[in-house]
């Protein structure tokens, strides 16, 4: 049955009918067999809107998980003397009680904690839960397609992140714990059973989950950029994209150049692990036993995973500054600043950040002379980050700009990226890297410039698209709340790490008593500790808000709350498999027509008026 | 208990919480959209700029109370003469980036708090501004550059190797989970190869004792000694896992590397007791070191210079800890002459040594020395007991008068020593030990006695003041009771 042109009630609906792509789209509400009962409509989908929930919540199992962890080992860096028998329970023999009955954490568990706080955070939280969420969710619907260019890829990126996470879980609970050798698993630590409890069966079954991972995130990406190349509306051309979709393909197009590096470098680990070969083993001799292993190298691992590894943080970052550009603009009433440099300043992070990798490596006995390129690379970056920051400032001056829930965590994302970006000039500069290197003030700058930061995007667009999500709005007060708690929150806990890094106190201790140069931060560890638990209780009140709002949240009325021109706000408040009813809006102008000639906002599919300049171009 | 009442405090925390969400939600229904928006933007505006300033005042007064912690201020001054160069660059990237940090947050939280939603407000329509975009390009371009350039001065001067011609020590540092072995040259300043297949219980670093160069080398105790102002170059090594050779009062921190030596080369300029009164200036480390003890020692006072791991290498790596002192030239002079070589303490001579067969050179003078000394004694004395000289070190062939090769070392120092005292005349006592039958002891001992009396004359040594004799198993220089024992057959 051909759609049915019914009489146009709005001016969207008109336009929609006369100048949006009609593709003959046959709307299926009864008898559409992929959405027939609750298990193919919820778990086993293939619409994009379901994956992108799925990561999602599923990101928000592991961010609890994650940031758990995190309390456990702050309570042993903040009061080592404190009892922790109560944990017993939970964490079982991994807390040693003594004959007086007093708890402690085992070493061994500390750095398992650590090193699996680490690899959550990084990539099941801050790379599957956050691009995982908003290329899915947002791909298809800001761009005007029915879905993704391979809706069963999209569905298999999901499952095999779903089973990477099963892997890890399970390794938690090994008799000889997860592994414990620290997120960049480097070998030798890594590669020999005989050095670390977390070596044995706790590496293998990271190897694996991360196997997987890299599985699920190439069938992501491979779709993500396949999606936004080819299934772009009538009209959407690459300059009209908001910068949301255009971080999102710079994020995908970097992990579909990366994530294999990384994939080869550990399946090379795994064969020293489990064939005998010497990738990365030469001259080892562990626990007196001289191994027969001749010629590899330990450093060789190194270039492999920070190949992949610092394009990934920029994985990480560039969706929540393309969130943040998005959401600013929208509640600023006022288009991004210098659009054409936010894309161009995008792209060239994306560059740069396959030629800087090695300044991770300035002080692992890599040639010194090496080290002279990777500086001028790294310090370049800082020149397209300072263009974001600056337009992003640029783009509140002179705006309309609407407190809540959402902008305010992108403003927060704006005042970490600065604080966090500019202690990394500190860090690229390789003289000033001698001393900082594996110090807390390393520790200080990554988690707040792509820790906090990346959060603060990722919540900035959880608030803005949760109307979208579940056709209900998340409280405001409790958004509130959440924001001015947790901004505080998270610079009590990294600031004074700054300090602690420049009196040289090395990160990854398990106690810092050993040292007299290090032990006199007893009651900044102790503020630390009580601030991070403080954070840690006001995320459970996102995570109680998210889940209460689904249900009972304010219900969404009209369909443009925000007043926003991209297209996702085009469908039905809750939109179906192929999201719009009928023809698929076109796009006629860029998306940043806020506050232009006397009119609030101007949607995309309004088209130009004689004369009228297109922006993006 | 306490955790049931902490867990039902958040949850009651929570419920009120989501409570006062749920009534300001109703509130806002009734007041309306755009009164809330107002409302909203109207507080959270002031909460901007009151945390702006909050922020920013704290960044500062937490600055201040930690200024102790400044790289290259107050008592966090480096103790190395390239670390000033670091802490240099640290500062300026501090003042040049806190411009930036200061400037930024001012004008982000303030321009959201001045262009708050208001009802009627306009927001102006600025989509972009070449010039501006382009000077804030260029200014970031241009302090970059400024940074990578001094950088990488201070960089490639910090990272050069060391010229041959130079003068400096090395020292060896390998990490091991979890403690670090460090090694110093001989005499000859030399450290001597290492082959990491020979490495064994008596032998931690496999040393390869085949190469002369290890000999001499040092393994010292807990503490290690550097002499101030000499530059040492670091070899720094790891047997099994990465660990990171760190001294943070040095600015220095290189990995170590299984299979890769690297290193580190840096001149100390404080020695540790100047450091402690540097430290002695500032109240923190007037406080009592031990809190047990509040009349104890000072923190000051027992400051030593620390070596640490950076490199996470297991669940030990916080323990990795060694105390470095530096100390005088003539007092570390003092601290490495008294120094005892590893090999020719635990292992020569034994098992392991692959130079068993073999007498060293070191060995060899050293022999000659002791033995001079003991001629000279043994003339100048009158009792007879002085008078007898052991010759520990020749031997023969097991039941044979065949000198073995290595015995020429000491039958050359008596030759020196019968031609430095051209009067004496001495007996040449042969012995056995007692297996076997005693006639034929009795001929073997003569037999033996006749041979180094042979080797002496054709050296020029006169016959006449040589005076062979056997004396059989009759007087063994160790009790026959063992194998061990018996093995010890002096001629004397």
């Amino acid at each position: 049955m051909a759609h049915v042109v019914t009489a146009a009630e709005t001016l969207e609906d008109k336009l929609t009918q006369e100048l949006g792509f009609d593709d003959h789209f046959h709307e299926h509400h009864e008898g559409d067999k992929f959405q027939s009962n609750f298990l193919t409509t919820y778990i086993f989908s293939t619409d994009h809107k379901i994956v992108g929930r799925q990561f999602l919540i599923t990101g928000i199992f592991w961010a609890i998980v994650g940031a758990a962890m995190s309390i456990v080992f702050r309570l042993q860096l903040g009061f080592p003397e404190a009892d922790l028998a109560w944990l017993r329970p939970l964490l079982g023999k991994w807390i040693q009680v003594n004959d007086a009955g007093i708890g402690k954490l085992d070493p061994e568990f500390y750095y398992a904690l650590v090193t699996m706080h680490g690899t959550i955070l990084v990539f099941f939280v801050l790379t599957a839960g956050l691009s995982g969420t908003f290329a899915n969710l947002l791909i298809p619907l800001q761009i005007g397609a029915r879905d993704m260019a391979s809706p069963l890829l999209n569905a298999f990126s999901y499952w095999f992140f779903f089973l990477a996470g099963v892997v890890m879980f399970l390794s938690l609970f090994l008799s000889t714990g997860p592994f414990s050798g620290g997120w960049t698993a480097y070998p030798p630590l890594s590669a020999l059973p005989q050095a670390s409890d977390g070596s044995k069966a706790g590496m293998t079954m990271w190897i694996v989950g991360m196997a997987l991972f890299v599985v699920s995130s190439l069938l992501g990406g491979i779709n993500y950029i396949t999606t936004i190349l080819n299934l772009r509306t009538k009209g959407m051309n690459m300059w009209r994209m908001p910068l949301t979709i255009w971080a999102i393909l710079i994020t995908a197009i970097l992990g579909v150049l990366s994530f294999p590096v990384l994939l080869s470098g550990v399946l090379l680990l795994m064969f020293d692990r489990s064939l005998g070969t010497s990738f990365y083993l030469s001259e080892i001799v562990v626990g007196g036993v001289a191994l027969d292993r001749i010629g590899g190298s330990p450093v060789l691992f190194q270039h492999l995973f920070w190949f992949l590894g610092h394009p990934e943080v920029y994985i990480i970052i560039l969706p929540s500054m393309g969130i943040v550009s998005e959401v600013l603009s929208v509640h600023a009433r006022k288009p991004i600043f210098g659009y054409r440099a936010m894309v161009y300043s995008i792209l060239a992070i994306g560059f740069l950040s396959f030629i800087v990798w090695a300044h991770h490596m300035f002080m692992s006995g890599v040639n010194p002379f090496i080290s002279n390129f990777f500086v001028v690379f790294t310090l370049i970056i800082a020149v397209p980050s300072a263009i974001k920051v600056f337009n992003w400032i640029s783009t509140v001056y002179g705006s309309n700009f609407r407190f809540n829930s959402a902008s305010m965590f992108a403003i927060g994302f704006v005042s970490m990226f600065i604080s966090g970006g500019l202690t990394g000039i500190f860090l690229g500069n390789s003289a000033i890297d001698i001393q900082m290197h594996d110090t807390y003030f390393v520790v200080a700058h990554f988690h707040i410039v792509m820790g906090i930061a990346a959060f603060f995007g990722m919540f900035a667009g959880v608030y803005h698209w949760f109307p979208k999500m579940f056709g209900r709005f998340m409280n405001e007060t409790l958004g509130k709340i959440h924001f001015w708690g947790t901004i505080i929150g998270a610079y009590a806990i990294f600031w004074p790490m700054h300090y602690t890094g420049m009196a040289g106190v090395p990160r990854r201790y398990y106690s810092i008593d050993n040292f007299d140069s290090f032990r006199h931060f007893v009651e900044l560890n102790q503020f630390i500790t009580v601030a991070a638990i403080v954070v840690f209780f006001l995320q459970i009140l996102f995570v109680v808000n998210f889940f209460y709002s689904i249900f009972s949240g304010r219900k969404m009325t009209t369909k443009n709350p925000w007043g926003s021109n991209t297209l996702e706000w085009t469908t039905p408040i809750k939109p179906g498999h192929g999201n719009w009813p009928g023809n698929i809006p076109s796009a006629q102008r860029w998306p940043y027509d806020y506050g232009k000639d006397g009119e609030e906002f101007v949607p995309q599919y309004v088209p130009l008026k004689e004369g009228e300049h297109d922006f993006g171009h | 208990m306490t955790a049931i009442i902490i867990l039902l405090c958040v949850l009651l925390i929570t419920i009120v919480l989501v409570q006062i969400g749920k009534v300001t939600e109703l509130t806002a229904q009734i007041k309306g959209e755009r009164e809330v928006l107002r409302d909203n933007s109207k507080w959270n505006g002031w909460l901007s700029v009151a945390f702006m300033i909050v922020f920013l005042v704290g960044v500062f007064i937490s600055a201040w109370e930690y200024k102790n912690q400044m790289m290259g201020y107050g008592p966090h001054t480096s103790a190395s003469a390239h670390g000033g160069a670091l802490d240099d660059m640290f500062n300026l990237t501090l003042i040049l980036t806190g411009i930036v940090f200061v400037l930024c947050h001012i004008a982000l939280f303030w321009f959201a708090y001045k262009y708050r939603w208001q009802e009627g407000r306009k927001a102006q329509f600025i989509a972009h501004d070449n010039r501006l975009e382009l000077i804030w390009t260029a200014v970031p371009a241009v302090v970059m550059t400024i940074l990578v350039v001094r950088g990488l001065n201070a960089w490639n001067t910090v990272m050069a190797d060391v010229n041959p011609n130079e003068d400096y020590i090395e020292i060896e540092a390998t990490g091991q989970q979890f403690n670090w072995i460090i090694r110093y040259p001989g005499p000859d300043g030399k450290l001597g190869a290492r082959n990491y297949k020979l490495t064994g219980a008596n032998n931690q670093l496999g040393m390869d004792f085949t190469d002369p160069k290890t000999w001499d080398d040092v393994i010292p105790g807990q503490e290690i000694y550097l002499p101030v102002g000499k530059k040492v170059r670091v070899r720094i090594t790891a047997k099994d896992v990465l660990h990171n050779f760190y001294l943070p009062h040095f600015r220095v921190k290189m990995d170590a590397v299984p299979g890769m030596p690297t290193y580190f080369i840096f001149t100390p300029i404080k020695t540790t007791s100047d450091y402690r009164n540097e430290l002695r200036k500032y109240d923190e480390y007037n406080l009592p070191y031990d809190d047990a003890e509040p009349t104890g020692a000072k923190r000051w006072e027992k400051f030593e210079y620390e070596l640490a791991c950076a490199e996470l290498c297991g669940k030990g790596h916080y323990s990795m800890k060694r105390i470095l002192k530096v100390v005088s030239q003539e007092e570390f002079d003092a601290w490495y002459s008294k120094q005892e070589s590893f090999y020719l303490t635990q292992v020569r001579g034994k098992d392991e040594d692959p130079n068993k067969d073999k007498v060293l050179d070191i060995e060899v003078r050293q022999r000659a020395r002791e033995f001079s000394e003991n001629v000279k004694k043994a003339v100048e004395s009158t009792d007879v007991a002085d008078k007898t000289l052991t010759l520990r070190h020749i031997n023969f062939e097991t039941g044979s008068a065949t000198l073995t090769a290595n015995s020429r070392y000491e039958l050359d120092n008596l030759v020196t020593a019968l031609n430095a005292f051209p009067g004496i005349v001495i007996e040449v006592a042969g012995h056995t030990d007692n297996t076997g039958d005693p006639l034929e002891n009795q001929a073997l001992s003569s037999a033996r006695a006749a041979s180094v009396v042979k080797y002496l004359t054709d050296r020029g040594i006169s016959e006449g003041r040589l005076r062979p004799r056997g004396y059989g198993d009759t007087k063994p220089l160790a009790p026959n009771d063992s194998d061990e024992n018996r093995a010890k057959k002096p001629q004397n």
